[in-house]
């Protein structure tokens, strides 16, 4: 391993909220997506997982939600288990119930009463600008407020961490755009945990604090850069140099882990 | 002229010629009334037998409801059932494909041997009826979208709450297709059987008139009551089509008209 892991800066608390350790996942058919990986979260923090496509970025994810099962390893929650908000690819939201419904699901499934869900669901849809939409289908929005309603429903239960698999990789760049900086000033209004899976370097760049390169078939992490540039950031850091320096770095970064498994 | 308007006047014109050849036929040909009667004559047999016919048509609609509404009950219950449990699918759903792939006419006359008549009608009517409800439903049960389920899954959804919250309104477009067909089935599952039956008396219903007409050469009623079978399916497609529009209509691509 020639790479040795970047410096990294302190975290804005420290402290881990959930670990990775050497898990590993195989699937049926012998495809190995996870093998020894080892991964700290830390409370606060934003965390983008970075690789090419089939690295296991996702499986990783699904792992921390624990809507998959290790092989091996475990996976450590020193603090005990922390309330997760996820963000999936597509918005997946119910066609049938409107967007204050499909914001409202996750206290409907915790048996929140009417009032009090009523509340955060207004609160949460406040905070992606889509107040206006509540009584809006699915079907009548475009794919960004699909995706804004996808991203409140994950903050209504006031999540300590956010999980999001790729959440705008199907979107525009104009769009991407402007859900990058909305995320960001959610987060800044929040502080909450986000780890963020992406296979867009300028996006992880972007958005996070530290970026952890995984390398495909197995999936492990290969490095971790830390994009020590202070926050709010938005079109000047976008365009600064300091940024596209970052992403060089990235991009290297992620070249040489794609070449250490040959061509993907 | 607007899409609408073309939808109801094209086949009422159709519907005009078609029957105004019929009348020139009969006409021109000299056809005898016990062979092709003209439509004016099965019209006045309609009128003329209008309280006979309706009550045979209350009979045998009776019939269609009570077999749509059992196979309603019956299909959709099992799809629930085979999709909570893996066993219980995999030990029932050949017998239900069997009942369905057998002919009801091959049926009909062995349920009569054993069943008093009106139950055996219904019971055919609810064999024809209740398996596109019950696959279509399945269908629907099963498609549900992963990352829903995965959703759900997150916030401990209980089985029920996946139920309920999740599969069935995610089902419903395909349970009302289902339901949608079993209505025309379950008509034909009834009139299959009343034919099949053939016994006389008061409480029969339209198809018995039909074959009774039949051994009496009377052609026209004949005529009066196949009308009134075919308007009586018609009409149970509208309702069923009605239904599905009313619960679909704010959120499923069926129920909706593309804008261009």
């Amino acid at each position: 391993m020639p790479l040795p892991p970047s410096p990294t800066t302190e975290p804005p608390t420290g402290r881990t909220i959930v670990a990775l350790r050497d898990v590993g996942k195989s699937f049926e058919r012998g495809i190995i997506a996870l093998d020894t990986m080892n991964l700290e979260i830390h409370d606060g923090e934003f965390v983008s997982l970075l690789g090419p496509s089939g690295c296991g970025k996702s499986t990783a994810l699904r792992i921390i939600a624990g809507l998959s099962t290790v092989s091996r390893g475990v996976v450590e929650w020193p603090n005990g288990a922390a309330k997760i908000g996820f963000v999936f690819q597509d918005p997946t939201l119910m066609p049938w119930a409107n967007i204050a419904a499909n914001v409202q699901l996750p206290l409907k499934l915790a048996s929140i009463d009417e009032t009090e869900s009523r509340t955060a669901v207004r609160r949460s849809l406040d905070r992606v600008g889509l107040a206006d939409f509540a009584d809006a289908y699915p079907r009548e929005l475009s794919g960004g407020m699909k995706m804004r309603a996808s991203i409140a429903r994950a903050l209504v239960t006031e999540p300590q961490l956010l999980l999001m698999d790729e959440p705008f990789a199907a979107l525009d760049e104009i769009t991407r755009f402007k859900l990058n900086n909305d995320l960001l000033a959610v987060w800044g209004a929040l502080r909450r945990t986000v780890v963020f899976v992406t296979h867009s370097v300028f996006e992880s760049v972007y958005l996070s604090q530290r970026i952890v390169v995984m390398t495909a078939r197995p999936g492990r992490v290969f490095a971790e850069i830390a994009i020590d540039a202070p926050y709010p950031r938005d079109e000047r850091f976008r365009t600064s140099a300091e940024y596209g320096g970052f992403c060089r770095q990235a991009a290297e970064t992620l070249g040489m882990a794609m070449a250490q498994r040959g061509a993907p | 002229m607007s899409d609408r308007a073309l939808r109801i006047i094209l086949p009422v014109a159709v519907l005009l010629v078609a029957v105004l050849s019929w009348k020139l036929v009969v006409w021109i040909f000299e056809i005898p009334p016990y062979v092709l009667p003209g439509p004016d004559l099965v019209t006045q047999t309609l009128i003329a037998d209008s309280s006979l016919l309706w009550n045979s048509l209350l009979v045998t609609l009776l019939t269609t409801f009570e077999g749509f509404l059992l196979a309603a009950v019956g299909g959709i219950g099992l799809a629930l059932l085979f999709n909570q449990s893996r066993l219980i699918e995999y030990s029932f759903y050949p017998y239900a494909v069997i009942l369905q792939v057998t002919p009801i006419v091959a049926i009909a006359p062995l349920l009569l041997i054993y069943l008093p008549q009106s139950l055996a009608v219904l019971v055919c009517a609810w064999i024809v009826a209740f398996f596109p409800v019950l696959a279509n439903t399945t269908l629907g049960l099963s498609s549900v979208d992963h990352n829903l389920l995965s959703l759900f899954d997150l916030y401990k959804a209980s089985r029920w709450q996946v139920l309920w919250n999740l599969k069935l309104p995610a089902a419903l477009p395909q349970m009302l297709a289902g339901l949608r067909i079993a209505g025309g089935l379950s008509l034909i599952g009834a009139v299959v059987a009343e034919i099949a039956a053939g016994s006389a008396g008061a409480g029969s219903g339209l198809a018995y008139r039909i074959a009774e007409s039949g051994y009496r050469l009377n052609i026209p009623r004949m005529f009066a009551a196949l009308i009134l079978l075919s308007l009586a399916g018609v009409a149970i497609f509208f309702v069923l089509s009605g239904l599905s529009q009313l619960l679909l209509r704010r959120w499923h691509e069926s129920a909706i008209n593309r804008e261009n």
